[in-house]
């Protein structure tokens, strides 16, 4: 066991392709934590996924040993945060088992969104916040005026913002004594019982579940019962060790300490992240704060191309969830796409990983349904429904308020876009909330944002209307009443499940428009006129006609054509093989995924 | 034509000769052709001619169909001996129908004479339209003048039929040019009209245009214009037996209607396909390739497939649906009837049937009734061969 006050426990805050991995890199090679034959790049990231994104979708901890001028040995715990917007929980709780932060800014961009929402989290968790340029070696950098930026917000002198270059090395001495310097060492209660946070599970297929945790007070010993608190279960501490980066088992884990623990568990979601370790035989009285559910923001139907996939897709789902605690579902049945599963997700990237995941990782062909919110509806009887899929909207006599979720939204954009953002937000429904200079180039807008408007196209638009310079982060602040209506699209009057939505009513001309307009091109022509109606209720909004096919026959078939028309037909026929019959209409299922598709305008 | 009649020709006996020669490649075109290949004529001919010698002897023939290519490219004397080579190995019956497609620019009367005293005594003539402009989209290289003059020379030569095909849904053409072609064509009292819609094939220069951005074909202007044959057509005495056919009553072309009651029919040249003993072969595409083997002394199968069970049922409706008098019933029109999806196409007026037969009584939508052919399992009833 360690001296607490030989401890720095610590997180890298940045953004996307701001260098976190490559510094950790870096770090584990100064500190002799991992020779440079062993160094893959990047460590850190271990999903190929990951690697391809540049993201980190799970934390991870390592050890790193570091000899500081005074001499001293210390042990240098990195903690590793997700760096995307939707695992803010999970950022949450890597922050709370560090006591310092390093805020990572890009010197030719600067600070984004999310680093500083982040970076927010870790001033309100009382984390010494050390700030840092990073990539002063590109020649676009700039980093006096990322200091100052830096200096805006965590106050202080330039002169104590560090400058270095991750991919050169340069600055990653002082960095390390930087973080001995003003990180201040854990001071954990070595008495008092076991109070371990875990801020990280993993499933491995040999060893079940392994959780990363920060034991706070006490010490933990291998071979002893401990108890989860908030699930409830006892276990017992198979193994425990450091990550050095390798695991490396130890007999105890002193307070101040970050370590690994296996304890024979093999689902996941028995093992939360947030929830406290504490001795089954001496437990604490109360358990570390800050533990939630992790609570699903975005829903979406997946359904297989192919019907008999169903299985398949359920398996990959269970497998999926093994890693993955925050993933959600449950069976859907759709008139149009069959049988499938509406999933919910913590965020619009969560659910990109998860349809890529699904369709790379296990081969599936998927057609995924318009990204949904969960609506809240209260019936007459007094009960409040939440709805998650439009399909499951009562009729309107039978409900008179629907509610939708918020999220408070922060963007960071160079001032000469304010013009076309603040456009972009009142288009979305937004409500404008403070704007603030992180220096005369640089603006904080702040908004409240229906979560629907966000959850389609918000990032592209945004993306596109700042040349890529504007960065977001948004959280949930809340449900608000809305005057929303269900839109469906009839197909030869019947209709579509799979394409109602729940929208605006302000919008709701517009979204039909679009929807008819594109299933238009996208349905072929049948033996008859195909009407396609958006409708409210009973009124339609909307129509187009697809006329009815006039002309299918080959202009010649002689003895030679035979086979080759028969070989023809017979293609034809197994490209008929994918459509979806919709009441009387085929429809190719390639219009599901292309009407669906968000716009990219 | 008696429904009966018609299917009676399904023992026929029929013979299919291919002249890939032309003297340039149309740019809709993706037939087995050669163009600027004139020295390879009379190998080629004997290459033929050694075919015909090779193939087992069959009955008289009723019918021999030269096409191409441009059979009216080759010296008459030469298609002469190959039909005389046929003559030999299977006979040819004295009321037999022998046609030759030719085209307008090198159709004479001095070869219509020649051809018609060698034994060929009905005419094709790929007139494609009476407009200049579209006979020069299409890449022609003849005008209405020429197409007048041939007509006239396969009269006063002695052909006892004459046929003019035409192509309608050229981008570009009109609908007044369609009709003014077409009343051109009726002016001509022809025996027999085919109207193609313009296809665009994969590959030929029309294809290739389309892909890089040419307008293609309008399937809805091909409807309307179908629609105007027809009209015109029948009003001129000629009525519709199959989907791009009219004929005067008794000018129905008998090769064809062989091949549509499912007849046998032998293919000689290259690319030419056959169906013989239930065998459907058929030969090199390949120019050099056909003569090749025949001059080794090979057969010159590229391929060949056993039609039989079902198989020999879709091919049945394949081809006899096209015909405006449909098919007689039998497993396939069953299982098209008895499905979903020809439950659609009677209800949408494509498909009717009575006691005794299945019939297409929206044209234009034949392939619609195809495919849902092709989409139904083989009744498990299905014997091979009692198709």
């Amino acid at each position: 066991m360690t001296d607490q006050s030989r401890i720095r426990n610590f997180s890298i805050i940045a953004h996307i392709d701001h260098g976190k991995s490559t510094l950790a890199d870096r770090l584990l090679e100064r500190t002799g934590a991992v020779t440079e034959r062993e160094m893959r790049e990047q460590l850190l990231d271990t999903m190929d996924l990951e690697r391809e994104r540049g993201i980190t979708i799970k934390a991870q901890a390592v050890r790193l040993e570091h000899t500081a001028e005074d001499g001293q040995k210390y042990v240098l715990n990195l903690i590793d945060t997700p760096g995307h917007v939707d695992f803010t929980y999970e950022v949450s709780r890597s922050l709370a088992a560090c006591e310092g932060a390093l805020l990572l800014a890009d010197a030719a961009q600067g600070v984004q969104a999310q680093t500083l929402a982040n970076c927010y989290l870790a001033i309100d968790a009382g984390l010494e916040v050390v700030p840092a340029v990073n990539k002063i070696d590109l020649p676009a950098a700039n980093p006096d005026e990322v200091s100052s930026e830096l200096v805006g917000i965590l106050g202080g002198t330039p002169e104590e913002v560090l400058r270095l270059s991750a991919k050169t090395g340069e600055g990653v001495d002082r960095l390390l004594e930087t973080l001995v310097a003003r990180v201040p060492p854990p001071s954990g209660d070595p008495d008092a019982p076991l109070r371990a946070l875990v801020f990280d599970s993993y499933f491995d297929a040999y060893r079940g579940v392994v959780c990363y945790l920060r034991v706070v007070d006490g010490r933990l010993d291998t071979g002893e019962s401990i108890r989860f608190m908030a699930a409830g279960e006892v276990h017992d501490a198979t193994e425990i060790g450091f990550l050095t980066p390798k695991a490396k088992p130890v007999a105890s884990i002193g307070p101040g300490e970050v370590g690994y623990l296996i304890t024979g568990v093999k689902e996941i979601d028995r093992i939360r992240v947030g929830d406290t370790v504490t001795s089954a035989r001496r437990p604490a009285t109360t358990a570390l704060p800050g533990y939630s559910e992790p609570k699903p923001m975005v829903f979406s139907g997946l359904f297989p191309t192919d019907g008999d996939d169903f299985e398949r897709l359920r398996e990959a789902l269970e497998k999926l969830r093994l890693n993955d605690a925050s993933l959600v579902w449950e069976p859907e049945t759709s008139k149009a796409l069959g049988f499938g599963f509406r999933c919910g997700f913590l965020g619009l990237l969560h659910m990109e990983i998860v349809r890529e995941r699904l369709e790379r990782e296990y081969d599936l062909d998927l057609v995924a349904t318009a990204p949904s919110v969960a609506y809240r509806v209260p019936l007459p009887d007094g009960r409040v429904v939440e709805i998650r899929s439009p399909q499951d909207l009562p009729d309107p006599g039978e409900r008179d308020r629907i509610s939708e979720p918020y999220v408070k939204v922060m963007i960071i954009t160079p001032t000469e876009y304010v013009g076309p953002v603040m456009e972009l937000a009142t288009a979305r429904r937004a409500i404008v909330g403070g704007m603030n200079y992180l220096s005369p180039e640089r603006v904080e807008l702040d908004f409240e944002v229906p979560l629907a408007e966000i959850v389609f196209d918000f990032f592209d638009v945004l993306k596109s209307k700042t040349k890529g310079y504007a960065s977001l982060d948004y959280e949930p602040s809340g449900y608000r009443e809305a005057d929303l209506v269900k839109v469906d699209i009839l197909l030869n009057g019947q209709p579509v499940d799979a394409f109602s939505a729940i929208v605006h009513r302000d919008h709701a001309q517009e979204y039909g428009k679009r929807m008819t307009g594109r299933l238009r091109n996208l349905i072929p022509r049948q033996l008859f006129d195909v009407p396609i109606q958006a409708a409210i209720g009973g009124r339609i909004i909307s129509r187009e006609t697809v006329k009815a096919r006039r002309k299918d026959v080959t202009a010649k078939c002689y003895g030679g054509d035979i086979t080759r028309k028969k070989k023809l037909l017979q293609r034809q026929k197994e490209g008929k093989k994918r459509m979806k019959m919709v009441g009387s209409v085929e429809v190719p299922q390639e219009a599901f995924v292309a009407a669906l598709k968000v716009d990219e305008e | 034509m008696r429904p009966d009649q018609a299917d009676a020709l399904a023992t026929a006996s029929a013979a299919y000769v291919h002249i890939p020669f032309c003297s340039a490649v149309c740019p809709y075109c993706d037939f087995a052709v050669v163009a600027g290949n004139d020295h390879l004529v009379r190998r080629y001919v004997d290459a033929v001619i050694s075919e015909v010698a090779m193939t087992e002897p069959w009955q008289p023939l009723e019918s021999v169909y030269f096409g191409g290519g441009t059979p009216s490219h080759v010296d008459p004397a030469w298609l002469g001996e190959i039909l005389e080579a046929l003559a030999r190995r299977h006979g040819i019956a004295s009321d037999a129908e022998v046609t030759l497609e030719a085209n307008p620019e090198d159709f004479d009367l001095a070869k219509a004479t020649e051809l018609t005293a060698l034994g060929f005594n009905r005419i094709s003539l790929g007139a494609q339209s009476f407009d200049e402009s579209v006979l020069a989209l299409l890449g022609r290289r003849h005008g209405p003048a020429h197409i007048t003059r041939a007509v006239s020379a396969a009269r006063d030569g002695g052909f006892g039929s004459v046929s003019i095909d035409l192509i309608y849904g050229t981008p570009g053409e009109s609908d007044n040019s369609w009709l003014a072609t077409l009343h051109e064509t009726v002016a001509l009292s022809t025996d027999h009209v085919s109207c193609y819609a313009l296809t665009v094939e994969r590959g030929t220069p029309l294809g290739r245009a389309v892909n890089r951005g040419a307008p293609a074909p309008d399937p809805d202007v091909q409807a309307d214009r179908f629609g105007a044959a027809d009209e015109v057509l029948r009003g001129a005495g000629l009525h519709r037996y199959e989907v791009s056919n009219w004929a005067r009553p008794g000018h129905e072309c008998r090769y064809n209607l062989t091949v549509w009651a499912q007849g046998e029919y032998l293919g000689h040249g290259n690319g030419a396909h056959g169906f013989r003993d239930g065998l459907r072969y058929r030969n090199h595409r390949r120019l050099e390739a056909y003569l090749e083997h025949v001059e080794a002394g090979r057969w010159p199968r590229a391929g060949e497939e056993t039609i039989e069970g079902w198989d020999a049922e879709l091919d049945r409706l394949f081809v006899g649906l096209r015909r405006s008098l449909g098919v007689a019933h039998g497993p396939g029109t069953t299982a098209i009837l008895e499905s979903v999806e020809g439950g659609r196409l009677a209800a949408a007026g494509v498909i009717t049937a009575d006691s005794e037969r299945l019939v297409v009584t929206r044209p234009l939508l034949t392939d619609a009734v195809l495919r849902c052919a092709l989409s139904q399992p083989a009744p498990i009833v299905m014997a091979d061969g009692d198709a």
